[in-house]
């Protein structure tokens, strides 16, 4: 069992993982609080708001975590929605803070309904890259 | 009002005889062959009726129950318990298009059909009910929807192409209001809404919601009806036969004490200000109304003034001069004394008068160019935000110091380019976020743009848009060089400062369970799914919403729709504005289309195409508009029209559609190819959003009319004078002719445009010139002479500009004046170097309909 740097880095992301995990779920929550009238739309989006870059860097560093481990199939993998965050960040609306949601529009049903599918696949994504690393990590330490 | 039927009547059968023998107007070729031979539609001997009656009984005990409400009828039985749409008998559905094709579903040809405009206004149409629900039903200039018949699945309003959707203007100024002041509100245990004519009395105890089917208890205190003084009859009180009421609201409606009237203006005294000499106008008005100014003892009112520093009003009672207070720290700004910035009005009257008297001569002076607007802003919101009110702030330039600066971003090259437009979404977001800071404590900020440069409205409309506030423009504003503004403003002003405003309102609209709203179109902010927050609001707001239907509505006869918004009364007194409108739910296609209502879903479509150039881009936002028409049409000819005809078939209610889309794509929030300044294209584009249904349409698609041969025959008689109703009039050249003159109405502006042969009668008569030659150029005013052609002219002008709150300022324009471009560019149906004619535009619709 050696504990090469592949090793290490999926044992680092599947930490990290668990914080987007934590991330998606309070997407989750925080939408259906909006949706249920449960909470003011300008409150809502200052806490979630400081959330969304960080979730993007996370994912960003395990892509050159990858990268400079030589995994190249994890990378693939975790590329598209790298792409997606890049075009979701481009395409955000005028704003003076690091962002995405704007109070006086995350109140249209379309864009609602948008964001929370967005939350649910991010989840889904995130549960089964967690079992993936999991798996990967074992394999690694397992197979050299 | 039987004369205009009458004058109806007769040009129906006039257009019917018309149809066959329409030929020379058209000069392109025809691939469609037999136009010249297809018979008329198939009315049969029916005498033809207005377009939006419902359709002829057809099971006897029904047939008094659906004659339009402007005939005579005897009374619909009511069964004991009161009315409501349990009692209606189920061959509702049965009774729709059968053997007679209803009025709004006559087949019309567009390609072969010229004469499509009614001769005046169409009333909306009539939602397909029962006697005696319709007559109770919420007024259509308060509450109309795009869809008179509610389609029963969302497959099936899939189908239909149109959009589903309301148009409100809930605020409206209305003649007869009941105002009830109960110790009970009676509202649904559930889902709160309040008790309405359409709800079912189960027995007299009981009663069944009409949104969520709960019943409910009536409580004791309903049981008395104080009207009539008696007991036992709740369905008679008149919470229960009025649409549209008003109720005094207790104290569980309010989340603080009712706050008083503040009033507070912010206004630019920069160089450029004092140049156009805006201030002299306002001080004059104010100082006019400053008695008429809505409010109660506790009004308070308030003055800022700013170019490169701030510049605060000290008004304490007991001084004898207003103190001026000058900050000029602009990055962090302050109130440099905590109070007497925002005084008692009726307390320091006096002082308040003062300032106005000497502010003009205050400025007279000044050389600063620079505007320090955000700061300005900032600190109002700080003045305001303890009470709440509204803030009105006068901009005559970019605001180009300190916080929220603003760039030039106005390319004058691109202004006529053929493909997207940029820049039209904000650059910053600082006045939104100021926005909505003010709409969370309850301030509303009103903006007076009197420009002649590109002043970024796009980023500085936000202020207004998101704190429920209104955006005035007058672009070139100047005292001296454009006297026809001056004048418009002065009226603008006077109006928005004496108009009635609620204060610190919120307003809820609800659906029958089945419906959701999913869109809200006007200036406010949506605190959440269902309730907008409006910090002020006045009677001049209307709103548009977008619905779907999310369950079948499978066992509904009816739905219904609740708005109600509470305000604060300038008097401090807490209310709530009730409306409620039912509508029949209908299954099949058919029945859709009779009951479309084509000024609504052009209103509704204009406002989703504001949103959809913002969001993606304007090409994208005009191929959607095209798209509606062509899909809607196709729809039609699939799944609805019986025979297949050659030529590009509508149905009567829907024949005006195609006319509207074209007069949407040139109109200047949408148009390309020609040159439209960003500004204007972005005031259009918050117009179409703002304004009420029937004042954006005339903006869309104006009237003209034909003036020197006004007749007293078909005139209206109010209030002793004659007033005349010339027949509206189709845009295009066409109608012009060069020995007549004639009016166009496009809402906000007027245009009385002379023929060079124009009878001299005319122009000695009204306007006074010996000739054509004679008439001044920048004429805005009518004479007031003794004849009768300069009474009628001016009677039917003042009646025009009576029946909107905002006044239209009047252009004369001879052949040769440089208003003539903007004049012909309201001329739709005719072809430009840009755009298709209204013809080209028909063959482009049925070619794609025919793919």
């Amino acid at each position: 069992m050696a504990f090469t740097f592949a090793a290490f880095c999926y044992m680092l992301a599947l930490l990290l993982t668990a914080a987007l995990i934590f991330f998606a779920i309070w997407h989750i929550i925080a939408f259906d609080e909006l949706k249920t009238d449960y909470k003011n739309p300008i409150d809502q989006c200052n806490t979630l708001n400081p959330l969304v870059l960080p979730e993007y860097l996370i994912h960003f560093f395990f892509c050159v975590m990858f990268f400079c481990a030589a995994e190249w199939l994890t990378l693939s993998l975790n590329l598209p929605l790298f792409a997606y965050h890049v075009w979701r960040y481009m395409s955000r609306p005028v704003m003076s803070s690091p962002g995405l949601y704007d109070p006086t529009t995350i109140m249209n049903a379309d864009i609602l309904a948008f964001c929370q599918k967005e939350g649910w696949c991010k989840l889904a994504f995130y549960l089964l890259s967690f079992f993936y690393y999991l798996y990967g990590m074992i394999y690694v330490l397992v197979s050299s | 009002m039987e004369p205009w039927l009458a004058m109806a009547h007769k040009h129906q059968t006039a257009i019917i005889m018309l149809t066959t023998k329409w030929l020379a107007c058209l000069s392109t070729v025809h691939r469609v062959g037999t136009w010249a031979t297809t018979p008329p539609s198939p009315l049969g001997t029916r005498t033809p009726r207005l377009l939006t009656t419902p359709p002829p009984p057809m099971h006897p005990a029904l047939q008094a129950a659906t004659q339009p409400y402007t005939q005579a009828h005897q009374p619909y039985q009511q069964p004991p318990g009161g009315p409501g749409p349990a009692q209606l008998s189920p061959s509702l559905a049965a009774m729709s298009l059968q053997s007679n094709t209803p009025e709004s579903l006559r087949v019309v040809n567009l390609l072969q059909e010229r004469n499509l405009l009614p001769p005046s206004p169409t009333p909306p149409p009539t939602p397909c009910l029962p006697q005696d629900l319709q007559k109770i039903n919420c007024n259509p200039e308060v509450f109309r929807s795009t869809l008179t018949s509610i389609p029963q699945t969302q497959s099936l309003l899939n189908k239909a192409k149109m959009p589903l959707g309301l148009m409100l203007h809930p605020f409206k100024d209305l003649s007869q209001l009941p105002v009830v002041t109960s110790s009970t509100i009676v509202r649904c245990r559930s889902c709160r809404t309040y008790i309405n004519p359409f709800v079912s009395f189960l027995d007299q105890r009981r009663w069944k919601c009409n949104l969520c089917h709960r019943v409910n208890d009536v409580p004791e205190e309903f049981m008395y009806n104080p009207v009539s003084r008696s007991y036992g009859e709740p369905h008679k009180r008149p919470e229960v036969q009025n649409a549209t009421i008003e109720f005094i609201a207790p104290s569980e409606y309010m989340l603080r004490p009712p706050q008083p009237a503040a009033y507070l203006f912010v206004l630019d005294v920069s160089h450029n200000a004092v140049e156009t000499g805006y201030l002299n106008v306002f001080c004059q008005s104010m100082l006019e109304n400053i008695n008429a100014l809505p409010g109660d003892s506790r009004t308070k009112v308030g003055f800022i003034t700013f170019d490169s520093t701030i510049h605060f009003y000290n008004l304490q009672e007991g001084l004898s001069q207003p103190q001026m207070l000058i900050v000029s720290d602009i990055e962090d700004i302050f109130l440099p004394t905590p109070d007497s910035l925002l005084v008692n009005l009726n307390e320091c009257k006096e002082l308040v008068q003062d300032l106005l008297k000497s502010l003009p001569t205050l400025f007279q002076k000044t050389m600063e160019t620079q505007s320090a607007l955000g700061s300005a802003l900032q600190a109002a919101f700080k003045l305001l935000s303890p009470t709440g009110g509204r803030m009105t702030i006068f901009q005559t330039q970019l605001p180009n110091l300190g916080v929220g600066a603003l760039q030039s971003r106005e390319d004058p090259n691109q202004r006529a380019s053929a493909k997207d437009i940029q820049h039209l979404s904000p650059a910053t977001d600082f006045y939104k976020k100021l926005a909505l800071d003010c709409s969370g404590q309850q301030v509303s900020v009103d903006l007076f743009l009197l420009s002649s440069q590109y002043c970024d409205l796009a980023s500085l409309g936000c202020i207004s848009r998101y704190s429920a506030g209104t955006v005035y423009y007058y672009p070139s504003y100047h005292h001296q060089r454009n006297p026809a503004l001056v004048e418009c403003f002065q009226k603008d002003l006077k109006r928005y400062l004496t108009r009635k405003i609620g204060f610190e309102a919120v307003m809820r609209i609800r659906c029958t369970k089945g419906l959701s709203i999913h869109t809200f179109h006007g200036n406010f902010f949506v605190r959440s799914t269902d309730l907008l927050s409006l910090p002020n609001v006045n009677p001049d707001a209307g709103f548009a919403v977008q619905m779907s239907i999310e369950e079948n509505l499978d066992d509904l006869q009816v739905v219904s729709f609740q708005a109600a918004l509470l305000y604060t009364s300038s008097k401090g007194e807490r209310r709530i504005r009730v409306h409620t409108l039912c509508l029949p739910v209908v299954n099949s296609l058919s029945d859709i289309f009779a009951g479309a209502d084509v000024q609504a879903i052009s209103g509704l479509l204009a406002c989703m195409a504001v949103d959809r150039s913002a969001t993606a881009s304007l090409s994208d936002a005009r191929d959607a508009m095209t798209n509606a028409a062509i899909d809607s049409l196709t729809s039609y000819r699939q799944s609805v029209l019986t025979i297949q005809q050659p030529g590009l078939l509508a149905p009567a209610c829907l024949r005006l559609f195609p006319l509207f889309i074209l007069a949407l794509l040139k109109q200047k929030a949408f148009r390309t190819g020609t040159s439209t300044r960003l500004d204007d294209r972005v005031f259009a584009m918050l117009q179409l959003k703002y304004q009420p249904l029937v004042y954006s349409l005339l903006m869309i698609h104006p009237a003209l009319y034909r003036v020197d041969d006004l007749t007293d025959e078909g005139a209206l008689n109010i209030n002793e004078r004659t007033i005349p109703q010339p027949r509206v009039l189709q845009l295009s050249v066409e109608k012009l002719s060069r020995e007549a003159a004639f009016l166009m109405d496009a809402g906000t502006v007027m245009y009385l445009w002379i023929g060079r042969n124009c009878h001299p009668n005319f122009l000695s008569q009204v306007l006074g010139v010996p000739s054509y030659a004679a008439v001044p150029d920048n004429l805005y005013l009518l004479p007031e002479l003794d004849t009768a052609e300069s009474q009628r002219t001016r009677a039917f002008i003042g009646w025009l500009r009576d029946q909107r709150p905002f006044f239209p300022p009047m252009h004369v324009i001879r052949e040769e004046s440089q208003l003539k471009s903007t004049f012909m560019q309201n001329m739709i149906e005719d072809r430009t170097e840009s755009a298709l004619s209204y013809y080209e535009f028909l063959l482009h619709l049925q070619q794609q309909i025919s793919k």
